[in-house]
């Protein structure tokens, strides 16, 4: 899905709220859905690791910081020894 | 002795001495209970037989020789989101409680350390909201003005620690639900580091974000109570002595200055000052990508939510405050897409916060941007623009709810308007003793001393 979807999303939605009997969520998914477009719009600020397909090879490139946290990878793995 | 003890620190010196009863103790906090918790609401449940059936074991122990430490025979509460055997775990909500047969552990290390279990606090439904009214117990009201929020969603605990209902209380805090109503009563919450104190048999909220602490009166009890609560065996000469100067402090922005009230800039700006008169460093610093710390913690916070309630809102919706069930909805249409996503930018913003810190003892920053909002208040006026109070009451702390990083907020003194504020301290992670060792030579500065802000009050 690509970012350009929020739109369709939040249609889409709106629209299962409605069904569900659940109209008054109409404003918080609106709400969520600018949350949301924001939050996408972030990817290049984030650096987002698909960034860099298509890009050419830098050979200056530095190196990912050690404690990188791949997408999906539990962040309470990454605790610093604290428990 | 008639008089109640104005802490923790100075109960337990009682007690050793055997100058005070537990028993006499708990009877005192047993009384502030009956007293006005029908009208502050601030317990759910009051757990008077086995509070004085533990104080009555203090008592004896202790007579018999066998003292165990600054928390024997000391009366806390538990919020009513944690399991304490044989009482219901309502969690604020009229969904069917939990009845559990045994302690939470956080519960069972405080048992070990001798504490007195007075009750089990009230709190924003399932913890998910920061203004402790919504409720099926009675909205909490603030003890400074009855007409004013108490903060959340560990409201009931801040008011029992101000009310002297308790000595310390356990809270959680999943997005600042400890750190906003200390901040709005005027009293101490600490944050600690991410899974340091053990969320098991608590009812999650964000299981990764949500984090158990210990609130209470003054640093040093805080400090007490956070070691009884890590492993059951607090000890004075334990307490972090008191950070030497000169400190090293960052005060971050801009972000966390864009929108705060006129009440909290100020008495900020007050601190600030005296701890430089005092000699402490404070230098700015930016934490790059914070502007995206709201987006990022609703991205994690629904989901993860939803995920818990999503059988009982199936089972249950009509049982829900309606706030709290819509947003437990809204977390269904969250796509898994935004949730890896705003996974990816919380490893981003940790490091941002590690960077932040290089070369730091700590953070300083306010705590909560806005003094306690009226009661059932959606939004609030801030400078010229109205600004959603939940956004506003979540600003500063969730963040580090986000990175993991410890945090402590600790009164400021109070606004024109009676109102507490407070400041707001952030340490490495792994390192919460030595936060509260920086905390408490902030709190000393904020109390007494030369350029103090004096006497709390600014």
């Amino acid at each position: 899905m690509s970012r350009n979807t929020v739109t369709a999303w939040l249609a889409r939605a709106v629209a299962d709220a409605e069904a569900r009997g659940l109209p008054e969520l109409k404003p918080l998914l609106e709400t969520l859905a600018r949350s949301t477009q924001a939050l996408r719009d972030a990817d290049e600020d984030f650096g987002h690791p698909a960034a860099q397909h298509g890009q050419p090879i830098v050979a200056d490139r530095p190196a990912p910081p050690a404690d990188a946290t791949p997408p999906g990878a539990n962040p309470e793995d990454d605790d610093h020894g604290a428990r | 002795m008639t008089t109640a003890p104005g802490s923790l620190r100075e109960a337990a010196a009682l007690i050793e001495r055997r100058e005070l009863s537990p028993v006499e103790l708990t009877r005192m906090c047993l009384d502030r209970i009956a007293a006005s918790n029908d009208d502050l609401h601030a317990f759910i449940t009051v757990t008077t037989e086995r509070a004085l059936a533990e104080a009555a074991r203090a008592e004896q122990a202790i007579a018999a020789g066998h003292y165990r430490g600054p928390l024997h025979g000391i009366p806390v509460s538990v919020k009513d989101l944690v399991d304490v055997a044989g009482t219901p775990t309502t969690s604020g909500s009229r969904v069917p409680a939990r009845t559990p047969q045994y302690d939470a552990p956080v519960v069972a290390q405080l048992v070990r350390a001798g504490a007195v279990i007075v009750g089990k606090t009230n709190l924003h439904e399932f913890a998910f909201g920061t203004t402790g009214d919504e409720t099926a117990f009675g909205a909490v009201r603030n003890p400074y003005d009855r007409s004013r929020s108490a903060g959340g969603s560990s409201a009931g605990a801040a008011v029992a620690l101000v009310e002297g209902m308790c000595y310390a209380s356990v809270g959680t805090d999943t997005g600042g639900s400890i750190r906003i109503p200390a901040a709005a009563c005027g009293i101490t919450g600490l944050k600690p580091t991410s899974g340091e104190i053990s969320t098991d048999a608590v009812v999650p909220l964000s299981a990764s974000l949500d984090h158990v602490g210990p609130m209470a009166r003054t640093v040093e009890d805080t400090a007490l109570m956070f070691q009884a609560m890590l492993d059951g065996a607090p000890r004075l000469d334990r307490v972090p002595a008191v950070a030497a100067a000169p400190l090293w402090l960052g005060v971050p922005s801009p972000y966390f200055f864009d929108k705060l009230d006129d009440e909290v800039a100020r008495l900020f700006a007050v601190t600030r000052a005296a701890l430089e008169r005092a000699g402490h460093s404070i230098s700015d610093v930016s934490i790059g990508h914070a502007e995206h710390t709201a987006d990022v913690y609703l991205h994690l916070v629904l989901p993860e939510a939803a995920w818990y309630h999503a059988p009982l809102l199936d089972r249950h919706a009509d049982k829900y405050s309606p706030g709290v069930r819509v947003r437990l909805e809204m977390g269904r249409y969250v796509l898994a897409e935004d949730y890896l996503r705003a996974q990816h930018a919380r490893a981003v913003l940790r490091r941002a916060v590690d960077k932040a810190l290089e070369g730091l003892d700590a953070l300083l920053l306010p705590a909560l941007a806005i003094g306690a909002p009226p009661l059932g208040a959606a939004t609030i006026t801030i400078g010229t623009a109205q600004e959603p109070v939940r956004a506003m009451m979540l600003r500063l702390t969730q963040l580090f709810n986000i990175t993991g990083h410890p945090a402590i907020a600790l009164p400021c003194g109070r606004g024109g308007d009676g109102l507490p504020r407070a400041v707001q301290l952030v340490g490495h992670r792994g390192s919460t003793e030595r936060l509260l060792a920086v905390a408490a030579a902030v709190e000393r500065q904020i109390i007494g001393g030369e350029g103090s802000v004096g006497g709390g009050t600014g």
